[in-house]
C-alpha cells in the first residue's frame, strides 16, 4: 500500500481569530485524524526517529499502538521513555529531531509523530489514565530544586523507586519556564502544565513553592541537617542578557522573560489579574530563538503592531520551524539580517525607536552558523515604543554561590556528568538548562530522568 | 498560606503587619526585603523587612499604600492571610560583614524618611543588639507621619526627628538635620545608610557627597520575581547595570543613577492606574475619566 507523503493536516484557529486571543493555536488530532496518521509509519526495523528523539521513545511502537485503536497501550509505551508527553508534543523541536530524520520525510512530509504523541498525552488525561504512587517507601530522603522539566521528571522518577522527595521551588507556582516563560497559547497552563504536575504530585512528591535555595535553606543545610540524602540541582538557565547598546535602560525595554513573566506567570492578559503589563502599539523583539517568538506572539495578542529583529537569515533562526510559520500566518514583521545599534528615547524616557543596521553573512563561525557582518552605513531607523529584548539566558548563579564545591564552567554552567548528572560535590546531582545552559524540554526531562538513575545507583550503593 | 499575625494603621496611609514566614525567617538579616502575593490574582510586591521573630517565626512588615495592591492589602486584618511569601531576597546590609570592634569604632549615621524610617529600624537594632551606638535621623512631611520614633528612641544611641512643616522635631527636611549635625554640632561620620523615598536618598546622597561620608542606600525599583530572572529591577550604578533584586538592594548611593531609577518606576503608571481605579471603584468603573488612559 502506498504511503500517502503529506501529513493528515492539523486542525488550527484561524489566524486571524487567534491573533487577538491566547486560546491555543493547534487543537490538535482527533481519534480518527490520529489513527489515520499512524498509517503513514513504516515500521523501521532501524527506525532513524528513535535515534532522533533525545530520550529514544520507541516511536513504532506506540504508533503500532495507536493504529490498533489501543491508545492507553500508546501511553505506556511512551512512559517507558518520557514522563511529559504532553509538554514534548506541543514544543519539541521534532523538524530537527524525530521527524527530521524519519524515512518518510525523504519523499514526502515525516510522520507526524509530535502532533500523535501530543494526541495520546492528551487522551490519557481526558480518560483519567494516572499513574500510580508505589506501594513501599525505601526511607531515604531526596530534595530536588526546581520544578521545571529537569526538576518534575526527576523527582517523579525517584519517587516511583520508592524514595521520599520534596521539590523546592523559588516562584509560588511550579512548572519553571513551562508556567512563566512558555505562552498559554502553545503549551495551556491549566489543562496541560497543571496535570503534569499534578502527577507528578499523585507519585507521592510533595512541592513546597516560594523556597530560595541559597536563600531561605542552603544545599549544605539540606544534606546536613534537614535529613535529605541526596539533592537534584534542576534551577534552569533564567538570568537575562541584553546587548550593551544605547538607550537599553528606556522605559519600554523589557527582557523577554519580564515580559514574558508578566503575561504567563502573573496572567497580565487578563483583566481579573493585577500585574500589569505593559501594551505597546509597536513592538520590536530582538532575537530569533523560540522565546523572540513566543514574546512577539505575546504583543500581538496584546494589541500591537510586532517586528522581530534577528541577525542572520531566516535558515539560522532557532525556533520551532511551527512557531516561525505561525508567527508569520498570524502578521508579524520579520526584520532578517538587521542588529540593533541603539534604542532611540524620547525627552520622558521612553523608547521612541529601534536603530538597526543591515547584516551579511560572512564565513561560518564556532557554532557552524554562518558570522554576520555589519553592512556600513546601511542604518535606518524603526517607528516603535516598546523593544523587548530575547537573546539568551545564563545559569543563575546563586546556588553555585552559596555551595561549597560546586564546580561550575565559566559562564556558569554548573559542571555535571552527562550520564548520571553526578556533580563534582558529593550526593548533589543536577541537570536541565542549569548545567547545559537554555537548551530544551526533552533534554531537560531526559536529564532529570538520567540524574534519578544517578541517584539511585549512589543511595543504593552508599 | 502565610498568616497575619498583627495589622495596624500607623498614619492615614502607613500599615504595619506581623505575618508568619517560616522560611523567610530562617535566615533574614536586616537590609534584606521579601516578596508577598495576596491571592490568586495579586502582583508580586517587594517589601524590606522591618523586623523579625525567629522564635515565633513571624516577619514585620510596614508598608504604604500606593496603588492598588498595597490598597487591597491596607484592608487586610489580623487572622487573614496571604497566599505567598518569598524571601529572604537581596543581600543583608554590608556593614554586617563588618568586626564588631571595628564597627564600635566607626561614626555611623542612619537616615530614614517617610516610610523608609521602618527599614532603617532593623539596621539599627541591630548595632544596639551588638552593642554599637549609632546616630539616627527620621523625617515626615507632618508630626502624624512620623512614625517608629519610640522604637528608635531605645536602640538608637542619638535621634533626630525632623518635619517638613516644622508641626514637630526639627523644622526641615533629613539633608538639613544632616548639614546642621556636621557644620553646626561638628559631627563626623564615617558612614550613611539612607532610606527613603528616591528622591529623598537622591538629595541625601548631594549632602553626604559634599562632607565625604560614604553612604549606602537601599533601592526599591520595579520587580517582578526578586531572583534575578527578569531584569525589571535593573538600575545603573557607576555606570554599570546592577539587578537590585540580587545585587542589591543596597547600593552606594554616590554611584547610583538616582535621575534613571526614578524614571524608570514610572513604568507602569497608567496601567496601574487603571488597576487602582478598579479597585475602588469596582464594577462601577467604566473607564474614560482621563486619568487611567480609558479601558481599552
Ligand atoms: C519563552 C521560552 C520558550 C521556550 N520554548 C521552547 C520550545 O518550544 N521547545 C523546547 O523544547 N524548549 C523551549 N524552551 C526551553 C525550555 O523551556 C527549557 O530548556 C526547559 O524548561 C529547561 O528546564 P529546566 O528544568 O532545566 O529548567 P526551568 O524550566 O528553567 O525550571 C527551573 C526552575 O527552578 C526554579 N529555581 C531556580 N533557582 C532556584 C532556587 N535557587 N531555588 C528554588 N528554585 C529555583 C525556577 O524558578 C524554575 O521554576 C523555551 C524557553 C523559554 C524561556
Ligand atoms: C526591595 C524593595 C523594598 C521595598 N520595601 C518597601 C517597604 O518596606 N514599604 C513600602 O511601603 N514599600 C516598599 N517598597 C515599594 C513597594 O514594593 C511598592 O510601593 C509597591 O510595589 C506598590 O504596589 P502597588 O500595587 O500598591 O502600587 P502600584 O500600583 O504598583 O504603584 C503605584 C505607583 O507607585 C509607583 N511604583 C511602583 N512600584 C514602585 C516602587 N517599587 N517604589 C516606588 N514607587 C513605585 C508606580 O509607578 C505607580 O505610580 C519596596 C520595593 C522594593 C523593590
Ligand atoms: S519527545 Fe520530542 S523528539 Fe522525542 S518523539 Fe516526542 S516529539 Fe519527538
Ligand atoms: S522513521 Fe518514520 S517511518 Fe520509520 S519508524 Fe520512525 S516514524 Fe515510522
Ligand atoms: S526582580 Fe526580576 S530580576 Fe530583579
Amino acid at each position: 500500500m502506498a504511503v500517502k507523503m503529506t501529513k493528515v493536516p492539523v486542525r488550527e484557529q484561524d489566524p486571524k481569530v487567534r491573533a487577538t486571543n491566547f486560546k491555543e493555536v493547534c487543537l490538535g488530532y482527533n481519534e480518527q485524524e490520529a489513527v489515520e496518521e499512524s498509517t503513514r509509519c513504516l515500521h523501521c526495523k532501524k527506525p532513524k526517529c528513535v535515534q532522533g528523539c533525545p530520550v529514544s521513545i520507541d516511536i513504532p511502537g506506540f504508533i503500532a499502538q495507536i493504529k490498533e485503536g489501543n491508545f492507553a497501550g500508546a501511553y505506556n509505551v511512551i512512559l517507558e521513555s518520557s514522563s511529559l508527553p504532553a509538554v514534548c508534543g506541543r514544543v519539541c523541536p521534532q523538524e530537527s529531531q524525530c521527524e527530521g530524520v524519519c524515512v518518510v520525510g525523504i519523499k514526502g512530509e515525516p510522520v507526524s509523530i509530535g502532533k500523535m504523541e501530543r494526541f495520546v498525552a492528551d487522551w490519557a488525561r481526558e480518560n483519567n489514565v494516572v499513574p500510580e504512587a508505589p506501594k513501599t517507601k525505601n526511607g531515604k530522603k531526596v530534595a530536588v530544586i526546581g520544578s521545571g522539566p529537569s526538576g518534575l521528571t526527576c523527582a517523579g522518577d525517584l519517587a516511583k523507586m520508592g524514595y521520599e522527595v520534596k521539590i523546592f521551588e523559588a516562584l509560588h507556582e511550579p512548572g519553571g519556564v513551562l508556567v512563566y516563560g512558555i505562552p498559554e497559547f502553545r503549551l495551556p497552563k491549566q489543562t496541560v502544565v497543571a496535570h503534569e504536575v499534578e502527577n507528578v504530585k499523585k507519585l507521592g512528591v510533595e512541592i513546597e513553592t516560594n523556597v530560595i535555595i541559597g536563600k531561605s535553606i542552603t544545599i549544605d543545610e539540606l544534606l546536613n541537617e534537614e535529613g535529605f540524602d541526596a539533592v537534584f540541582i534542576g534551577s534552569g538557565a533564567g538570568l537575562p542578557k541584553f546587548m550593551g547598546i544605547p538607550g537599553e535602560q528606556a522605559n519600554g525595554v523589557f527582557s523577554a522573560n519580564e515580559y514574558l513573566t508578566r503575561n504567563n506567570l502573573m496572567k497580565g492578559f487578563r483583566d481579573d489579574y493585577d500585574t500589569p503589563i505593559h501594551r505597546g502599539q509597536k513592538v520590536a523583539v530582538v532575537g530569533g530563538g523560540n522565546v523572540a517568538m513566543d514574546a512577539a506572539r505575546t504583543a500581538l495578542r496584546l494589541g500591537a503592531k510586532t517586528y522581530i529583529v534577528y541577525r542572520r537569515s531566516e535558515a539560522e533562526l532557532p525556533a520551532r520551524v511551527e512557531e516561525v510559520h505561525h508567527a508569520k500566518e498570524e502578521g508579524i514583521e520579520f526584520h532578517l539580517l538587521r542588529n540593533p545599534k541603539e534604542i532611540l528615547v524620547d525627552e520622558n524616557g521612553w523608547v521612541k525607536g529601534i536603530r538597526v543596521i543591515k547584516m551579511e553573512l560572512g564565513e561560518p563561525d564556532e557554532s557552524g552558523r554562518r558570522r554576520p557582518i555589519e553592512v556600513p552605513g546601511s542604518e535606518y531607523d524603526i517607528d516603535v515604543d516598546t523593544v523587548i529584548m530575547a537573546l539568551g539566558t545564563s545559569p543563575n548563579p546563586l546556588i553555585a554561590s552559596t555551595t561549597k564545591g560546586l564546580d561550575t564552567q565559566k559562564w556558569g554552567g554548573i559542571i555535571a556528568k552527562e550520564e548520571n548528572g553526578q556533580t563534582s560535590k558529593q550526593a548533589v546531582y543536577a541537570g536541565g538548562d542549569a548545567v547545559t545552559g537554555a537548551a530544551t524540554v526533552i533534554l531537560a526531562m531526559g536529564a532529570g530522568r538520567a540524574a534519578a538513575k544517578g541517584i539511585d545507583e549512589y543511595l543504593r550503593n552508599k | 498560606m502565610y498568616k497575619i499575625v498583627k495589622a495596624q494603621q500607623l498614619s492615614e496611609k502607613i500599615f504595619l503587619m506581623v505575618v508568619e514566614a517560616k522560611w523567610v525567617v530562617r535566615t533574614c538579616l536586616p537590609g534584606q526585603f521579601l516578596i508577598a502575593k495576596l491571592d490568586e490574582y495579586g502582583e508580586r510586591i517587594p517589601f524590606t523587612i522591618c523586623d523579625y521573630d525567629r522564635e515565633a517565626g513571624t516577619v514585620t512588615i510596614v508598608f504604604q499604600v500606593v496603588g492598588a495592591s498595597t490598597y487591597k492589602m491596607s484592608k487586610l486584618k489580623a487572622g487573614d492571610s496571604f497566599m505567598d511569601i518569598t524571601g529572604p531576597l537581596g543581600r543583608p546590609s554590608d556593614l554586617l560583614e563588618k568586626d564588631i570592634e571595628e564597627l564600635k569604632n566607626m561614626k555611623i549615621l542612619f537616615v530614614g524618611g517617610g516610610v523608609g524610617v521602618a527599614p532603617v529600624y532593623p539596621q539599627v537594632k541591630w548595632m544596639h543588639e551588638h552593642g554599637v551606638d549609632v546616630d539616627v535621623i527620621i523625617g515626615a512631611k507632618n508630626k502624624d507621619l512620623i512614625m517608629y520614633e519610640e522604637e528608635m528612641r531605645e536602640v538608637a544611641g542619638n535621634l533626630y526627628v525632623c518635619t517638613d512643616d516644622g508641626s514637630y522635631g526639627f523644622h526641615g527636611m533629613v539633608t538639613a538635620v544632616i548639614d546642621d549635625l556636621v557644620q553646626n554640632q561638628g559631627k563626623k561620620y564615617d558612614r550613611c545608610v539612607a532610606i527613603g523615598p528616591v528622591i529623598m536618598m537622591k538629595f541625601a546622597c548631594l549632602t553626604t557627597k559634599k562632607y565625604g561620608i560614604p553612604t549606602v542606600v537601599s533601592m526599591n525599583p520595579i520587580m517582578v520575581d526578586g531572583t534575578g530572572m527578569c531584569g525589571a529591577c535593573r538600575l545603573v550604578v557607576d555606570g554599570k547595570v546592577k539587578f537590585a533584586c540580587v545585587d542589591g538592594p543596597e547600593f552606594d548611593g554616590h554611584k547610583v543613577d538616582f535621575d534613571l531609577a526614578m524614571e524608570r518606576q514610572r513604568t507602569y503608571k497608567t496601567e496601574e492606574g487603571r488597576a487602582m481605579l478598579k479597585a475602588t471603584e469596582g464594577d462601577t468603573h467604566r473607564g474614560g475619566c482621563g486619568n487611567c488612559g480609558g479601558d481599552k
